[in-house]
Parts: C-alpha cells; structure tokens; sequence
C-alpha cells in the first residue's frame, strides 16, 4: 500500500517563460506549482528481536529505526562499545547507563565479529 | 518485477518476510518487504528490502525507516542521465521531519552578520531571478558498504547519488538581498529537520562565504520541472554543485552570515575526512589530520550489464553507462576488457553540463569465450583520473575506485 500525500488548498504558481512539459530531467521554466504538500511516513514496525532484546528494544528505538543496526556488518565488542557510547555522548540518545552492558551484549551476541 | 534485467548483482525475488537477515528475524510488514535485492557487499547482511512505502516516491532500496535512507535501485541508472524524482536516493539525519510544508506560511530566515534580517516567503524567493543547473547529488558515503574492512554506517551499494536538473535562485543573490557585512566568512545552512530528543546536535553545514556567492550555488525549488519530493527536501533545498550531498541542506529554513568559522559538530566532527591523497588512510593509522570533505571526484559505472553476465564471443556487444567529473566535467572515458592492462577511449553523450552524469557508450568484440574482467574509469576536465586502488577511512568517505565487473563470453 502507497502511503497517502495529500495537496491542500495553497498553491503557489511559478510564471516563467518556455514550453517543456514536466518529463524528467526537463526544465520548470514552466508554470511550477508549489502546493502545500502532507504526508505520512510508514511506521518501522520492526522491533529487534531475541530474548535478549528487552534492553536495546527500550532505549534503541528513540531515534532510529532497528534497521539501521541490523544492516550494519559484523563488529567486534570494542567497535560496538564505541558506536554505543557515541550514540549516548554526541547524539544524546536517552539510554539508560544501566542498559547499556545489555545493550552491548546484544549487538556483540547478534552482530558479533564471528 | 525485476528479474531478467538485473541479473547476478541486483537481484530481486520475492521477499521471504519474517526470518530471512541473518538469524534475527524481521517481524516486517508487507508494506515495507514484498520483494528484496541484494548488494554485492564482501559480507552480509547483504539483503535489502525493496520498498514504495515512502510518499512520492517509487520502488527504493530500504536501507532504513526512520529516520529514512533509501538507495536508488541500480537499475535505474541506464534509464538515462537523469534520475527520477521518485526514485533519487533519500538521506535524513533526524528523525524529527515535517510531514507538513504549508508554502504560504513557509518562510527562509536570513540573519546573522548581514545588513538587513529576512523572513523570504516562497513568492519572495520565486520572484529573484531564476537559474538552472544539471548536478550530481551524491552521498559522502555513496557505496560505503564496498570499504574494506568495512565500517559503520549507513551501507550504501552504489546507488546513494543521482542527477537531476535543478530550478532555483542564486544563494549569492538572496545574501545580497540581506547585505554581507565586512568581516563575513561563512554561510550557515540549516534545515526543518530536528532531533527527537533535547541537546542533541541540529544538522547544519556551513560555507564559505566566497563559495556561498560564486553563483553556481542554488537554493533550488524544482527537481527535474517538478516540486520537490517532500524527502529530497521540499520546498527548497540548497544545491552545492560539484560538492558532496552533505551540503546541500534539505528544508533550508535558515541562513546564518557567519564572522568566525563554524564549529559546530557537523562541521568540525562528522563529515570529515583524512587530509591526504584520496581521503585514504590505514585502519588504526596514528596522526592523522582531518578536514570537512568538499569536492568530489570522478567516478563511472556500467549501467546495462551485470557481474556474471554471459556473452556472446565474437559479437558486437554494447557497454554502456554513466560517468561524471566530480567538480568538473567528464574529460573521457575509458573502458578496458583485460582487468586495466589495456584501454579503449569510449563515445561520450550530450554534455548536460560539467556538474552532471554523462553517458558513455563502446561497442566491443570478447574475442575468444572465457572470463573478462571489465574496467571503466573517468578523468575529469582538470585531468584527475579514477585510481586503480581502493581508498579507506574509518567513516566510508569518497569512494572512487576504478569499477571491475566480471563477466564471460560465452
């Protein structure tokens, strides 16, 4: 299923000078309408998985979706520790300091360097 | 359906849904994995979703849902030099991204060491005098999942760049609007996006001022004729051509004139590279300087042929693709049967302008059956030439590495 965007009422018209239809690549020396434009983003669904997730499920969600971790390649612990830790002290992710041996253990059991 | 036409690389099946990445199973929806593709990464996970899930956008590569990264399926490549708009690549930092633009309420903060404060409405901008531009818009870490050893990130194939014809106004002519003050050095852009969560460094990326007014950099309201996707930044979105996509600041909301350089995370941290040869570096390598990444460099794919391909010995045989220059046009093209020890001169296409893909075109006889390692690379107008061997650094920046494709005759 498409997602749904809508066009409300505005509009704005751009009055240029030239006759290229809107194909690919062309030019908008047209008429462009910019319209008030809404949107819906679909929903990640995706939750890690494991009985081991409870820790990462809880703090890792916040700003990205689990993708993002699962498609990384493997890494050993000192790498996802790092990663971990840049995720609290740069990005400011609200994870619970008690978590994170959990949350390390996870990334290190699933996405381990074999 | 893509089968057939993408052969050994990219190849899409129908998706099996919960279960299939590497052990951890993925309780996904059939919105979000009706088929998959495969990247040719050195190690797994190398499966990605095939998605249309996201708004005004068609058939991507689901890297990630939130905030989205979406790769342009390869494919899509030999169309032409110029990438649909519901099909270029989506890159988003944060999370917190309007799903409402209301054009009318809309407005572009100017401020900062100028004359005058503005608050541009859409009209406002529209009204400037209008400039086009065909430019490639190509992620710093565009095939970062082919680095070896890899790294973190987001893991890119080859498909987190695309070109399109850009409608817009001069950056140089809005700041003049507002009145550069002596002492200006840089140019702050910053966009709509926010982070979820408080303290967290905004996204935003910085100029020079002499750059910021050379008039080649846009602030762009079409993509292609059209409006742009809400994701590629609508209502306008900063053009940097020749420059990689960090810059080109998506939802530009504000312009800051800056009298000291910037320091912010974005520029000083995140987005830099090894101040050496091809951005490349040893893993663990001690005293290293690093610099924010800026130009890019040529690079050239074949886009109508895959790894693993079979064919015919002796025939006439069309290799096709894109290549672009990087900060400048695209000089030549070279492509080579033999893994690089010989090279024939390729034809080159319309030149849309130096900041966009070009196509290139040989026809080429396999002389015998048996394996071929096709080669192709790019120099550019200033006479930088793709190298032979990979570059690495820790964060997936830059890569240009002359392309290989293995192929058979048969």
């Amino acid at each position: 299923m498409k997602m749904s965007f809508a066009y409300l009422g505005a509009t704005l018209m751009l009055t240029a000078t030239g006759i290229m239809g809107p194909l690919d690549g062309a030019s908008a020396d047209t008429v462009l309408k910019l319209v008030t434009t809404k949107v819906s983003l679909p929903d990640p669904f995706r939750q890690y998985q494991g009985t081991d997730a409870a820790a990462i499920n809880k703090n890792c969600l916040t700003c990205h979706s689990a993708g993002m971790v699962l498609n990384q390649p493997a890494m050993n612990q000192a790498t996802w520790t790092v990663e971990v830790n840049k995720m609290i002290n740069v990005f400011k992710g609200p994870i619970d300091k008690a978590d994170v041996p959990a949350i390390i253990a996870y990334l290190v059991k699933h996405k381990g360097t074999k | 359906m893509w089968q057939g036409k993408d052969g050994g690389v990219f190849v899409s099946r129908r998706a099996m849904l919960a279960g299939s990445a590497a052990g951890l199973a993925l309780a996904s929806s059939a919105v979000l994995a009706r088929t998959t593709t495969k990247l040719p990464f050195a190690s797994g996970p190398r499966t990605r979703s095939l998605t249309s899930a996201f708004p005004q956008k068609g058939e991507m590569i689901l890297q990630r849902s939130r905030p989205p990264l979406l790769e342009t399926p390869f494919e899509v490549f030999d169309k032409g030099v110029f990438t649909p708009n519901d099909q270029f690549y989506v890159r988003w930092h944060w999370s917190d991204i309007p799903t409402e633009v209301n054009v009318d309420s809309f407005r572009l903060k100017v401020h900062g060491n100028v004359d005058h404060e503005l608050s541009l409405s859409l009209t406002d901008i529209m009204a400037l005098p209008h400039v086009e531009i065909a430019a490639v818009n190509q992620c710093s870490g565009n095939s970062r999942g082919l680095f070896a050893p890899r790294v973190a990130g987001g893991e890119w194939g080859n498909g987190a760049m695309g070109n399109a014809r850009w409608t817009g106004v001069r950056l140089s002519d809005v700041l003049k609007k507002a009145g550069v003050k002596a002492g200006s050095i840089q140019v702050r852009m910053h966009g709509l996006e926010k982070p979820p969560v408080t303290d967290a460094p905004g996204f935003m990326k910085s100029l020079a001022l002499d750059h910021a007014m050379d008039g080649d950099v846009m602030i762009a309201f079409a993509m292609n004729g059209q409006p742009l996707p809400l994701l590629n930044g609508f209502p306008i979105r900063m053009i940097v051509p020749g420059w990689y996509a960090t810059y080109w600041v998506k939802m530009l909301s504000d312009l800051e004139v800056l009298d000291k350089p910037d320091a912010n995370f974005w520029m000083a941290t995140a987005y830099t590279i090894p101040d050496t040869p091809h951005a490349s570096m040893r893993p663990g390598q001690a005293g290293v300087k690093f610099v924010p990444i800026n130009k890019m460099v040529p690079r050239s794919f074949i886009t109508n042929l895959q790894t693993g391909a079979k064919l015919p010995a002796n025939g006439q045989q069309l290799v096709r693709g894109i290549a672009f220059g990087g900060d400048t046009g695209v000089n030549k093209v070279e492509l080579s049967l033999d893994g690089g020890k010989t090279w024939m001169t390729t034809k080159l296409g319309k030149d849309e302008g130096k900041y966009s893909f070009r196509r290139w075109d040989a026809n080429v006889k396999f002389p015998k059956p048996g394996p071929y390692n096709l080669q192709v690379r790019c120099t550019n107008a200033s006479g930088v030439v793709q190298p032979a061997q990979p570059n690495w650094n820790p964060a997936g920046f830059m890569r240009n590495v002359i392309e290989s494709m293995q192929v058979s005759a048969v």
